[in-house]
């Protein structure tokens, strides 16, 4: 489960990403963060495994108080919270089966377990045929879904996804969706921001909607309600 | 730890020497010449240590006994020499002991001692040396209060300008260790910080995923000792070499005979040794400190 309490986070820069955000995401539970550029969607997944701090409010998550956790837990947070970044943040000198295997080799899982649950990850993302590729020989789609299958590779209790098919041609993105989907059906809880509207539109889930820092729009099986 | 993650840090450790070329000749290079730097001056250290500590296991006390003492106030004077504490060796010179020394020391103008022999006029005494050579003005002191001492020499005045002497000289040698290893380490985690900067993204990631800071700390903790080993091993290498061919020449020179060089070993072996551990120290602790700050994520 996830809750923010009047959260606000002010940039050290001055900019105002969020004014009061409340919400409770309760376990189990798909939900789209939509709204425009800038708005402040990156901004609230960050706050969620403690990329960011707020400068007021209070967020829970897994029952944990993330204000009062202390700097030598956070990576235990980190490691019960998949994610999957904007800028998908591969390891540069790293194969993609190595990248997906870092995530696990963290959280030191016996080397035979890695090698196996890797090889199934990159299957369900389709890159099994890349594995021994650097991420700079990839495509954004690819490094996209290497991205996903690093965020999964733990069985996380939370995915959060920030523009997970932001550079995916439709086929794969509804591949991607479906994976998602799935992967919330077998309990995990998926918070997801996306400018794509055919997706909100067509896989209806809950929307959070966010404009200039203040939730506008929460509805349950809603709509993307922009234009693109 | 697990044992495997050890090894995982272990091969990541050694593979990061590999893929980082250049940064790890720079870093190597920096680790060499200032450990090379610090091997010269421990060397030269060492040896002037060993100098001043042959002259000053010279020094020793020599307790003359009154001429009436008596063969069992003799005796009673050594065991309370030996009961005294601090001393090494006691060795008791009769008067006529004294008289064949005296005799060897002249040579060919014994003959000036002739007709002293019947009328001897020198005391028994007792050679005494004390354990910590500095003690030696403390240690003469005690033995003047035992009775039946007449007195007591040990080159009063001399000695303790000498003692303040080497004193000052070991003093002035440990800043210049201390300041030298200090300049070493500036310089080896000067060149590790600018290693791990470039590597600021891969940390960054890395805790996002869910690292520890010791799970990330590790590698580089093993990278930096091993940086110093093998920043260590050229300086050891040139200068054990150097050492050989400074004792050959001043075996063959003979007007350097006065100079009483330390042999290679074990010197040489304990300057090695030093320098590695201090190598790798260095090279450990380097790489904590330019990490602190990039573990902030
Ligand atoms: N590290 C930062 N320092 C200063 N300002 C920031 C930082 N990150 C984001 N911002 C600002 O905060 C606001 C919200 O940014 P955020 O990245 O959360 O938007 P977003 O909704 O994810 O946008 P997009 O859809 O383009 O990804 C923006 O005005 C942005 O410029
Ligand atoms: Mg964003």
């Amino acid at each position: 489960m996830i809750e923010m309490i009047d959260v606000w986070k002010t940039y050290p820069n001055g900019t105002h990403a969020l004014r009061g955000i409340t919400v409770r995401i309760k376990k189990g539970e798909f939900v789209y963060v939509v709204g425009p550029s800038g708005a402040g969607k990156s901004t609230f997944i960050k706050l969620m495994y403690r990329e960011e701090r707020p400068t007021k409010g209070q967020i829970f998550v897994n029952g944990i108080n993330l204000e009062a956790l202390r700097e030598r837990r956070i990576p235990y947070l980190r490691r019960n919270i998949g994610v999957v970044f904007q800028d998908f943040k591969l390891l540069p000198k790293l194969t993609v089966h190595e990248n997906v295997a870092f995530a696990m080799e963290v959280v030191e899982a016996p080397s035979k377990q890695i090698r196996q649950r890797v090889k199934e990850v990159l299957e369900l993302v389709k890159l099994s045929h890349k594995a021994d590729v650097y991420p700079d020989e990839l495509s954004g789609g690819e490094q996209q879904r290497v991205a996903i299958a690093r965020a999964l590779v733990n069985r996380p209790s939370v995915l959060l996804a920030d523009e997970p098919t932001g550079n995916l041609d439709p086929e794969t993105s509804w591949g991607i969706m479906h994976l998602l989907e799935e992967i919330n059906n077998r309990g995990t809880t998926v918070v997801m921001a996306t400018h794509n509207r055919e997706i909100v539109n067509t896989m209806r889930k809950r929307v959070i909607a966010i404009e200039n820092g203040e939730i506008v729009r929460d509805e349950q099986r809603g709509e993307y309600g922009y234009e693109t | 730890m697990k044992l495997r993650t050890f090894r995982r840090h272990l091969r990541e450790g050694v593979k990061n020497i590999g893929r980082n070329g250049w940064m790890t000749f720079a870093s190597v290079s920096a680790v060499a010449v200032t450990l090379f730097l610090l091997g010269v001056f421990l060397i030269l250290a060492m040896n002037v240590n060993h100098f001043m500590a042959h002259v000053e296991s010279q020094v020793e006390i020599k307790v003359y006994l009154t001429p009436d003492a008596k063969p069992e106030q003799v005796k009673a004077v050594e065991t309370a020499l030996r009961n005294q504490s601090g001393i090494k060796s006691v060795v008791y010179v009769s008067k006529d002991q004294g008289m064949e020394e005296l005799k060897k020391r002249l040579g060919d103008k014994a003959e000036l001692l002739e007709g002293l022999e019947k009328q001897n006029p020198l005391q028994d005494r007792f050679d005494v040396k004390t354990y910590d050579p500095h003690q030696t003005p403390q240690v003469a002191e005690k033995i003047r209060q035992i009775p039946h001492v007449d007195e007591v020499q040990y080159g009063k005045g001399w000695v303790e300008k000498f003692f303040d002497f080497t004193r000052m000289v070991r003093n002035v040698g440990l800043v210049f260790i201390v300041g030298l290893a200090f300049t070493a380490m500036f310089l080896i985690s000067n060149t590790i910080k600018i290693t791990i900067f470039a590597r600021r993204r891969e940390i960054e990631i890395m805790k996002l995923v869910g690292a520890t800071n010791w799970f990330i700390r590790w590698p580089f903790f093993i990278e930096g000792m091993l940086l110093g080993f093998l920043g260590a091993l050229l300086p050891i290498a040139v200068l054990w070499v150097g050492y050989h061919a400074l004792l050959d020449m001043v075996r063959q020179d003979l007007s350097l005979f006065f100079l009483d060089l330390l042999p290679v070993t074990p010197l040489m072996a304990q300057v090695s040794l030093l320098l590695v551990v201090i190598g790798m120290l260095i090279g450990m602790w380097g790489s904590l400190i330019s990490m602190r700050r990039f573990l902030k994520v």
